[in-house]
């Protein structure tokens, strides 16, 4: 069984956090900002999790669980703040949100 | 056929990815987001991780992405307007893309990774599950007590945040 190579996976990877972080800086609206921040964590996990593969050891696994966790505490703190900014500001545009800059 | 499923996954997860980054409308972004997950997932189970590919399902695909639309539905916001770019920030947003493209490059171009040999695959599920449980509550006791005290910090957290806000409309 041929199996895809350690480069390929780590090559996806990135790719997949590039497309992420192109999100994150091209986007306005905040929520599509927050949803290609949580691509480029689970870019990441999937680095982690390939290393950990072809290493023979679990720590980058674990780690995963770790990643996954903060993950999710980050969403729902961070959709809280939105949410309170749209309450607050009625927009979440993210040039409109400039409230700092002047 | 190990080669030929990574090939799928990994097409249909940078495309669902890219369906995340240029979809206007951001309902099909978070449902974009939650094909690119389940890729991630069947590529986490190409790896003998089903644990985690169970758990990536379970936590995102369940918890995260439900949460977004919830909040999406709940603002309906309407689309994204257009106006004209800046000039300063449309030359940093594309000396950005610019810099992010030529890591890429590089890394596609130069990178050399060892390969390392495939180590024999992983026991029966069960017995992975207790590896994970073992190595959580040894080796890495301590980071769980600081998850489990991140996680009690966010509850607070998201409280307070959804509370002050209340409390200052109620006022006159």
């Amino acid at each position: 069984m041929i199996h895809a190579t350690l480069h390929a996976y780590v090559a996806l990877s990135a790719a997949l956090f590039a497309i992420g972080l192109l999100g994150v800086l091209i986007r306005r609206n905040t929520l599509v900002v927050f949803m290609c921040l949580e691509l480029m964590l689970v870019a990441s996990t999937l680095g982690l999790v390939a290393f950990s593969r072809f290493n023979g050891t679990d720590d980058g696994n674990v780690f995963v669980f770790f990643i996954l966790t903060v993950a999710a505490a980050e969403v729902a703190v961070g959709l809280a703040i939105i949410v309170a900014l749209f309450r607050k500001r009625q927009t979440i545009q993210v040039d409109e949100l400039n409230t700092l800059k002047h | 056929m190990a080669q030929f499923l990574f090939n799928l996954f990994a097409a249909f997860t940078l495309v669902c990815a890219l369906g995340v980054v240029v979809n206007k409308n951001a309902v099909n972004a978070a449902m974009c987001l939650l094909l690119a997950l389940v890729g991630v997932a069947g590529l986490f189970v190409a790896l003998n991780a089903y644990l985690l590919a169970f758990l990536l399902l379970l936590v995102y695909a369940g918890a995260v992405v439900a949460l977004f639309l919830f909040i999406i539905m709940l603002l309906d916001t309407k689309g994204e307007q257009r106006p004209g770019l800046k000039h300063a920030s449309l030359v940093a947003r594309l000396f950005a893309a610019a810099l992010v493209g030529a890591g890429l490059l590089s890394f596609f171009a130069r990178s050399r990774l060892p390969e390392p040999a495939l180590g024999p695959a992983s026991a029966a599920v069960g017995a992975e599950l207790k590896l994970y449980a073992y190595q959580l509550f040894t080796t890495y006791l301590l980071p769980v007590q600081v998850i489990g005290f991140l996680l009690l910090a966010a509850m607070l957290g998201v409280i307070v945040i959804s509370k002050k806000l209340d409390a200052a409309e109620d006022a006159p």
